[in-house]
């Protein structure tokens, strides 16, 4: 196959983004410490153009590189998304680098392979192609996760994390091999075309489907695959933590909902089955286990779990409904994934702005009183902790709305009903936290300060992610249509 | 119905969450005068509603619809009848009053305190304003975050947990809520719109199953017997502001919420339900009187007490007809007089005192004759003596019950003999009780702050007991369109369950059940 102009261009973004991240590993080493901020300089500004360049693109489809990837609506969107949480994450580390003392200029080259391959994953329309977009993620956020060198937690994590990742990396490939002996192709067209109308039984076809439904579970940290999340959100630096809780999950759930609604539609029934079981399990562990959690960090790390259950509903939506109606559930899903990247990404800003002594104050203890010493962090995590738990009028409940409406329109109001009584079981557990904040008196031992206030780069995340958080939960509909209007060209 | 009138509603929702941020860059110093003018304003902007309300048009007036959201479709939809009406004046009536009763009382983080008190007005009117169905879910919800602060953060020694309680309760009351709204969505014709979706047929199971939903949440919230736990919990930690708001407000959203959803869209499921209403509603007179008789603490006579009145409320409301709910809608408003005067008048005291024990406040007469003037007035009204608001509510629920059935209003009257029990027995020991001797020598009567926060509840107390017309008359149309919707509706045409029917047209009010019921066929 010959690479054209065409393809080339296509894939721009893609190109522009590993240059960056091969220009900010290459300028490291030759950069006096000093400088440092230039590489993250350099990576914001590809993440402005890049916007630029997809953003032109919304609307006008195309397919490259013979259809092993498309750039359609629904990319561009998930593109859009982890480009603006990507930029967040440069933001957020600027500052909180410096605080931790991790002077390491590949970071922003990870972040930006880790980027690389997460617009491979959700342009893959290739099953080889989604699978070496999850690689090159992956294998980034392994390393990131264990940045804070001199912490044994932190390289717990990493370590923790690769060996999961890779064995669920085994688990996929395996499932894609299945399914390429069961179709004939990698393509997600191709499979999708060879799979109409077969027997939902057919052993081969299944395995393949729960396989690499398994895959995908891990790197969604789906009960009961979810058991490295915890550990890994704690032991990693915060700025990592979110960029994983965030932007990892979205390009995932980008990939995934691809290769389920467009490749494996045929065999709907089968695997919205599946993630019903799923889906119930999740948000049961996430939202019970969370309870119990005295560290933030890994009580957000659960928050995570439980939140990707309430996104399963959409999916299992999706597999319930007609083709021709599934794509609001698909809608919904892209929604509650972009609605929730700006309260987590919110939340996990402040608990790395806090600090106590030189360290991260993540115990929720360390919150105490924190509404009398610093009015405006704590007024801030309330709004994140209360949209989280997906009370009115903030934009966690708008994405509740619309999963929990396409649940009653695919007839699973009793899962509605359930996913509804656990999300009041989660308010418990978010509002800890405000009560803690507003209705404890600080101690001076743990009392927190916030560091790096000050810094300009974190006022704008603080600002980016309070202004989707209100504005979205006001006013809907100018993402609600840009998710609606992705969905419809994934058939 | 009107539109593109003066936005009324708008401004009495908005005002108080404009002025809410605006606290935030007002001087600590200047904090209570701003909250206090935001409320002020917002009660002049108000009242020229009560004079322009068209009395005889059952229709929603002084509406204002939007999109809102497109997909679905979601309107900023408002709008208020003569059930709303008197709902939206009492809100905003006693929220100066909140303010100022909070001037000395709150002394910590006043602007956060006035902020939540001015969300809290915002979200009020907006669940009596709220025409479109997440509309009103999203005001219902918004109003938890604050009340729960109000709690917590000003509350009492045991702040922590009745705030928690608070919450989780009334959060899961409303999970149910918002499925039965998605389902009325699918099955109501893809809309949202309240008015829209109470001119609808429903089909039996689904009303059945609906109206569980729609049960779960206005009942926790009322509360009604069996989900009362939480209210004496919450009035005796909250704030003297938050007790008031609680009683008066929060408590109505509830039994308004089954008047303006249950009867209306699910009139055969309203009616099946009715038996057990009807016994939850006595057993919650019943019971509610009887534990009020065994309380020590004032703020806990008062809230078992209204777990009593609102018993007689949604009695009144599932009689279906126009004495019963008109008493009902009465008993609303009343309520939130009365009990409303009664938080403050303990308020008072607890300042002085810094004791809501009955013991420790004994023989108030000599040392604040006012005071204990007002305190007699506000119980009196609370057991219903006529002449006083809630007679008229009363009377006209049991005159409703007893159409309904002579043993349900024989058995609810019962409550009121014990309410002059417990509310007489309250008054005699604080009133005129014998203090001792190192009590209450230095106690002094209301100073003006205080009496202009309860003067104007008198006044109404008085108002409304001797000439309840004003309000009656302009809720006659609505309740009548209520009272036919619940009692005609769909039961008009069983052929076509499922398919969209008009609503009844408004019946000229005042009715009775027997007229209304002449012309069906």
């Amino acid at each position: 196959m010959m690479l054209s102009a065409h393809d080339l261009f296509a894939i721009l973004p893609e190109l522009l983004v590993v240059f960056a991240a091969c220009a900010v590993l290459a300028l490291d080493p030759i950069t006096p410490s000093s400088k440092k901020d230039g590489l993250a300089w350099l990576s914001l500004g590809t993440m402005a153009i890049c916007m630029g360049l997809t953003a032109a693109r919304f609307g006008s489809p195309t397919t490259a590189f013979g259809g092993l990837v498309v750039i359609d609506n629904y990319s561009c969107f998930w593109k859009l998304l982890l480009y603006f949480v990507t930029g967040l994450t440069i933001l957020l580390s600027f500052p909180y680098l410096k605080e931790e003392r991790i002077y390491l200029g590949e970071y922003y080259g990870f972040i930006l392979l880790a980027l690389s391959g997460m617009m491979v994953m959700v342009s893959g329309a290739d099953l080889l192609t989604i699978y070496l977009g999850t690689e090159l993620m992956s294998l980034s956020l392994y390393v990131m996760a264990g940045l804070k060198r001199g912490e044994a937690k932190s390289l717990e994590a990493s370590a923790k994390y690769f060996v999961l990742g890779a064995f669920s990396s085994g688990i996929l490939l395996y499932g894609i091999s299945l399914l390429y002996g069961s179709a004939g192709s990698t393509q997600l067209p191709a499979i999708a075309a060879a799979i109409a109308g077969r027997s939902l039984d057919d052993p081969l076809l299944l395995f393949a489907t729960i396989l690499i439904a398994v895959g995908f579970s891990f790197k969604l940290a789906v009960v009961p695959f979810h058991m490295w999340t915890p550990d890994v959100y704690q032991g990693a630096p915060t700025s990592v933590t979110a960029f994983m809780a965030v932007a990892s999950k979205a390009a995932s759930f980008g990939a995934f909902m691809r290769v389920f609604v467009e490749g494996l539609g045929g065999v709907r029934a089968n695997w919205s089955l599946m993630f019903l079981l799923l889906c119930i399990g999740t948000l049961i562990l996430g939202n019970i286990v969370a309870l119990v959690q005295t560290n933030v960090k890994r009580m957000l790390a659960y928050s995570s779990i439980a939140h990707a259950g309430y996104a399963l509903i959409g999916v299992v939506a999706a597999g319930r409904l007609a083709p021709a109606e599934a794509s609001s559930a698909v809608s919904s899903v892209m929604l509650y994934i972009a609605l929730y990247a700006f309260m987590t990404f919110g939340a996990f800003t402040i608990i790395a702005m806090l600090r106590k002594g030189g360290l991260e104050g993540d115990e929720i203890e360390d919150f105490s009183g924190l509404a009398k010493r610093h009015p405006f962090a704590a007024l801030l995590m309330m709004v994140f902790m209360v949209s989280l738990a997906g009370i009115p009028p903030t934009a966690g409940f708008i994405g509740k709305f619309y999963v929990f409406m396409s649940a009653v329109q695919a007839g699973l109001t009793w899962l509605a009903v359930l996913a509804l009584v656990f999300a009041a079981i989660s308010a418990y557990f978010y509002l800890r936290l405000v009560m803690v904040m507003y209705m404890r008196e600080p101690e001076a031992v743990t009392a927190l300060s916030p560091r790096f206030v000050s810094s300009p780069a974190l006022s704008i995340v603080l600002a980016c992610a309070i202004a989707g958080v209100v504005f979205f939960g006001f006013y809907p509909d100018p993402i609600v249509n840009l998710a609606t209007q992705a969905a419809l060209t994934l058939k | 119905m009107q539109s593109g009138g003066f936005p009324w509603l708008t401004l009495l929702i908005f005002l108080p969450l404009a002025g809410a941020a605006a606290l935030f860059f007002v001087k600590e110093t200047n904090v209570r005068m701003v909250a206090l003018g935001v409320t002020i304003a917002n009660l002049l902007i108000s009242l020229p509603l009560w004079w322009l309300f068209d009395a005889s048009s059952s229709q929603m007036q002084f509406a204002e619809n939007v999109v809102w959201i497109t997909s679905p479709p979601i309107h900023y939809h408002l709008g208020l009848d003569g059930i709303s009406l008197p709902l939206i004046l009492m809100t905003t009536l006693l929220m100066p009053l909140c303010v100022a009763i909070s001037w000395r009382s709150i002394d910590q983080r006043v602007s956060s305190f006035m902020a939540m008190l001015l969300i809290m007005e915002g979200a009020m009117i907006g669940v009596f304003a709220a025409l479109d169905f997440v509309l009103f879910y999203v005001f219902w919800e918004a109003m938890l975050i604050p009340m729960y602060l109000l709690i917590g953060v000003w509350g009492g020694p045991n702040r922590l947990y009745a705030a928690i309680k608070f919450f989780l309760y009334t959060l899961a009351g409303s999970i149910l809520l918002l499925v039965a709204i998605l389902a009325l969505y699918f099955q109501g014709g893809h809309t949202f719109d309240i008015v829209q979706l109470s001119q609808q047929a429903y089909s039996p199971r689904l009303q059945f199953w609906l109206f569980i939903a729609f049960f779960a949440a206005f009942a926790v919230k009322v509360p009604m017997f069996p989900f009362h736990t939480w209210l004496p919990d919450a009035h005796v930690e909250a704030p003297t502001a938050g007790s008031v708001i609680l009683a008066s407000v929060l408590l109505k959203m509830g039994t308004y919420g089954f008047l303006r959803f249950s009867l209306p869209m699910l009139p055969d499921a309203s009616k099946d339900f009715t038996p057990m209403i009807v016994a939850l509603s006595i057993i919650a007179i019943v019971y509610g009187a009887y534990m009020a008789l065994a309380q020590a603490d004032l703020k806990k006579l008062i809230a078992y007490s209204s777990v009593s009145h609102m018993g007689f409320v949604t009695l009144g409301l599932f009689m279906f007809n126009q004495q019963g709910i008109e008493g009902a809608v009465m008993q609303m408003v009343n309520h939130g007089i009365t009990t409303g005067g009664l938080f403050l008048c303990v308020g008072v005291i607890y300042e002085r005192t810094h004791s809501r024990q009955i013991a420790d406040n004994v023989g108030l007469t000599k040392p604040m004759p006012q005071y204990a003037t007002l305190l007699v007035i506000f119980s009196l009204s609370s057991l219903g003596l006529p002449g006083t608001n809630s007679f008229v509510g009363e009377f006209l629920v049991l005159v409703g019950t007893f159409l309904w059935s002579k043993i349900a209003a024989a058995l609810a009257s019962i409550g009121i003999i014990l309410a002059a029990a417990y509310m007489l027995w309250m008054v005699q020991r604080v009133a005129f009780g014998i203090p001792s001797p190192q009590q209450l020598p230095k106690l002094t009567d209301l100073n003006r702050r205080e009496m202009a926060t309860l003067i104007p509840l008198v006044v109404l107390v008085f108002w409304i007991g001797l000439f309840p017309n004003p309000i009656l008359s302009r809720m006659h149309a609505s309740v009548s369109n209520v009272v036919a919707r619940a009692t005609h509706g769909p039961q008009e045409s069983p052929t076509s369950t499922g398919q969209i029917t008009p609503v009844v047209e408004p019946v000229p009010a005042p009715q009775t059940v027997q007229s209304m019921e002449a012309p069906r066929p």
